[in-house]
């Protein structure tokens, strides 16, 4: 077996798990939540590319221009809304409003969809590969969604760092109360990170829509994978999610190669050991000495 | 700090002389309501136990249903209402019971003593995994729990020892006439029923006390006043692991077949999630409240497949933004009642003006 | 005669079922300086934080520059002129000291304060601005905190705590700074453990005890014994 190209085929891969976690991550470090819908919204965007795509008979990449703006504003409501307003209901109603909007959600695309798994129109660039060396073939839209991915998370960091915005956000991030103090307007904060984090996630559905199936229930599992990117990356660290999902892609590929069956426990059984040995995550600065609160 | 300062039933405090505005105030643990109360639970455990007597077949059916769904939620509540563990992977537990169950079974011995036998072994197999996820609060730990399970899930279908993804039938039931196994099965979820609600009960009166809520709603705090954070938190785990090991044996007695998708099905998750805050987060009696709400949808809305879903999903949102005492809460707000109390009652002599 | 810039009226605050501030009224008089005495507990920064906006009163008043503000949230408060220097610094701690100080006007009442005249105020920090807010010294840190409530070019300047944990120096520092602030027209509002800082610095004084406001005069008009006495209770009103 070419373990060069299932390295590879491994960390373009985790370029999709970092995608789809990088919301999660923003959500999280913001806003003191942890999305358990967030893996279904980005199902939600995959159906809804199939939806336009098909009604408009054009591959899913061209719908982005109207999905990703849609998605934006649906997550605008969705903090406006639920998320906003179980946060003013103490530290677990989050978590429990978060739960049951993700039953909502998969038993509503069960209603509307039925169960059986879809696939999105990628058009060309579903087919098309190329060769770097014998052995090694990159597919191209693994490697488009590798880039989009890098791309985001680089223009996320920029718009952290750089702009005005960006400023309000971390210091919302560092320390709500004081945030409001000094005059910073937190609910428009909020509810432009929701937007943001619901974008990405519904494009990182397109993506593994396009990639591979997906059903009303693939939100689980998604969210469990970009759970373990963040978490093995580092909580709070954008740059350490893409590593944590790198990793992730790679475990999955490779031990893939060896036997498909064993490849998702592999991944499992990585996030509960670096949950052993380094909770804070593989990138992280500092190991939480005590509990690491969520 | 001392955990002797107990007080006894009706302890008067505050009648100091020197302090003219403090009012003497009473400080009690029961009432007469309270004893009522207990008094009608143990007469109704003696109907349920005749049933099989008296009615047989036809009503030990949906009372199964019934009582497994008061178990799963007393046993939730103790996670996520009295500790502030929102688990979202008992169904782990369920699962290891289940195959508890079956491998018990197979060796021979008595399945209805086998539900112990599973119990301890989900327990068992929550001790490690506690020491995982016990590190963690709220969110992260709900998907951390997730993540124990699903990995449970993936270990069962890929062992062929246990019948793999196809699943197993539970063995040694042949002896048993199809009326008395439904009847033993019957009386076997009632005893599990009752020790998960009166075990819960004692457990958070005698042991957690306010300990518990302390550490629910604020940790930190909680620890800086001396309160053993770890240590309840764990003990909670333990027993809502072991309890949630007990449901999943006698589910394996039930539907005589073990197989993955369905034993570590994260529906049970859901199903106790909106239990509880349906019937009242942090009380013993809404837990109750909530598997008859539960049990009453499912029987009237199960025919509309994945609406009946969305409607679960959906009251669980509302009820948490907009009664987030749940049904037991807001009665015992309204009216005062407290039929199973595990706190400690103010009382101010009626002279008394604020 | 300087005109009354904030009145606080009949404020009751509370946190859950605990009452930290019972019926407290007081006046702030505009360009001058007030200290806030009372022993820990006796609810300074609860008051500091109500006048912000970052406690609701259960009932009672705040009137700022004749318009009564106690609906008013936060970033309006900041945007009508009201800073606060926060309890323990409070600094942005992933932010940058130029960063900290650039949030601190995000709802600027007006431009009076740039970057370039707050430096001015405070060389020292002027050196560390890229520097993390985390890492620099703790009078450093209570510098930035300063700078930050400028940039919001406030006329009322909330300060509670700046000497805690401070060498005198340190703080003698900052003392001139607060009395620059005061000669060019500022108000402020000055919560103080040490009494003689307090009442050298500052031209009225309130103190509190256990929620209550216990005494409320010019700083001229009262000896420091009468005030030690308000401090701990020893007159019963």
């Amino acid at each position: 077996m070419n373990w060069v190209n299932a390295v590879i085929q491994g960390m373009l891969l985790g370029g999709q798990y970092a995608l789809i976690a990088c919301g999660l991550s923003l959500t999280f470090g913001v806003m003191r939540i942890v999305n358990l819908a967030h893996g279904d919204l980005a199902v939600c965007g995959a159906y809804l590319g199939l939806v336009l795509s098909s009604g408009l008979g054009v591959p899913v990449w061209v719908t982005l221009p109207l999905l990703l703006p849609a998605a934006f504003v649906v997550g605008m409501g969705l903090q406006v809304l639920l998320f906003g307003r179980a946060l003013r209901h103490g530290v677990l109603a989050p978590v429990l409003v978060t739960f049951g909007l993700s039953i909502m959600i998969e038993n509503l695309l069960q209603v509307a969809a039925t169960s059986d798994p879809r696939g999105l129109n990628g058009g060309a660039l579903t087919l098309a590969s190329f060769h770097v060396s014998s052995g090694i073939t990159v597919s191209w839209l693994f490697l488009t969604g590798f880039l989009t991915a890098c791309a985001v998370l680089s223009g996320l960091q920029l718009l952290l760092t750089h702009t005005s915005w960006g400023r309000k956000v971390r210091a919302t991030a560092d320390d709500l109360d004081t945030a409001r103090l000094v005059g910073i307007r937190v609910r428009p904060v909020f509810a432009t990170v929701a937007g943001i984090a619901i974008a990405t996630a519904a494009l990182a559905g397109v993506f593994i829509g396009t990639i591979g199936t997906f059903d009303p229930l693939t939100g689980t599992d998604t969210l469990i994978f970009a759970f373990e990117a963040v978490v093995i990356g580092g909580i709070g660290s954008l740059w350490g999610t893409l590593a944590g999902g790198v990793g992730l892609g790679i475990t999955q590929v490779v031990v893939g190669e060896v036997n498909q069956a064993y490849a998702v426990l592999a991944v499992n059984l990585l996030f509960l050991a670096v949950l052993t040995v380094r909770p804070g995550g593989l990138f992280a600065s500092h190991q939480p000495a005590g509990e690491v609160l969520g | 700090m001392s955990r002797g300062a107990r007080l006894k039933r009706d302890t008067a405090i505050g009648a100091r002389d020197a302090e003219p505005s403090v009012t003497p105030v009473t400080v009690s643990r029961w009432s007469v309501t309270a004893s009522a109360f207990t008094g009608l639970c143990l007469a109704a455990v003696v109907v349920l136990a005749a049933i099989p007597f008296v009615i047989g077949g036809p009503a030990e059916q949906p009372l199964i249903t019934l009582l497994t769904f008061i178990a799963m939620a007393s046993l939730w509540n103790l996670l996520a209402g009295f500790s502030g563990l929102t688990s979202f992977g008992q169904q782990a537990y369920i699962g290891i019971g289940a195959y508890g169950l079956y491998l018990v079974a197979e060796h021979g011995i008595n399945p209805f003593g086998g539900i112990v036998l599973a119990a301890i072994t989900a327990a068992v197999v929550a001790l490690p995994v506690s020491a995982l996820v016990l590190r963690l609060s709220g969110g992260y730990f709900a998907v951390a729990t997730l993540v124990v399970a699903a990995t449970l899930q993936i270990v069962a279908s890929l062992s062929e020892s246990v019948g793999g993804t196809t699943g197993v039938s539970v063995p040694g039931l042949a002896g048993y006439g199809d009326v008395l196994r439904e009847a033993l099965t019957y009386w076997a979820t009632l005893v599990v029923a009752v020790a998960s609600v009166a075990g819960v009960y004692l457990l958070v009166r005698r042991t957690f006390g306010l300990d518990a809520r302390a550490v629910s709603s604020d940790p930190v705090a909680a620890a800086s006043s001396g309160v053993r954070v770890r240590r309840i938190r764990l003990l909670a785990y333990l027993v809502a692991a072991g309890g949630a090991g007990a449901v999943g044996a006698l589910i394996a007695l039930q539907t005589l077949y073990v197989e993955p998708t369905s034993v570590f099905n994260i529906q049970y998750s859901v199903y106790m999630l909106f239990m509880v805050l349906i019937g009242g987060m942090g009380t013993i009696e809404g837990p109750i409240i909530g598997a008859l709400v539960l049990f009453a949808l499912q029987e009237t809305l199960s025919a509309y497949g994945a609406w009946y879903l969305v409607i679960v999903g959906g009251l669980a949102v509302v009820v948490t933004l907009l009664a987030s005492r749940g049904l037991w809460g807001f009665i015992s707000e309204r009216f005062g009642w407290s039929l199973l109390p595990v706190g400690y009652r103010v009382r101010q002599p009626p002279s008394a003006k604020r | 005669m300087a005109g009354t810039l904030l009145e606080v009226a009949g404020l009751d605050v509370f946190y859950g079922d605990f009452q930290a501030l019972f019926g407290v009224s007081m006046s702030v008089r505009s360009g001058c300086a007030t200290a806030l005495v009372g022993a820990n507990g006796a609810g300074k920064t609860t008051l500091l934080r109500t006048i912000a906006g970052a406690q609701p009163p259960a009932s009672g008043s705040v009137r700022y520059d004749g318009s009564d503000i106690t609906a008013a949230p936060p970033h309006r408060r900041v945007s009508r002129g009201i800073a606060l220097v926060p309890e323990g610094r409070k600094l942005f701690a992933s932010l940058t000291v130029e960063e900290n100080i650039q949030v601190g006007a995000a709802a600027a009442a007006s431009d009076a304060w740039p970057l370039e005249r707050i430096y001015g105020a405070f060389p020292l920090i002027a050196k560390r601005r890229k520097q993390r807010a985390s890492t620099l010294s703790g009078g450093e840190q209570q510098a930035v905190a300063i700078a930050r409530a400028l940039a919001a070019a406030p006329t009322l300047l909330l300060l509670d705590e700046i000497s805690l944990g401070l060498a005198p120096l340190v703080v003698e520092g900052l003392y001139e700074t607060l009395a620059g602030l005061r000669s060019a027209g500022a108000t402020l509002v000055i919560v103080e453990q040490d009494l003689r800082r307090a009442m050298d610095a500052c031209d009225d004084l309130v103190c509190l005890l256990e929620g209550r406001v216990a005494l409320a005069a010019p700083v001229a008009g009262v000896s420091r014994d009468q005030v030690v006495a308000a401090y701990f209770g020893e007159v019963r009103s």
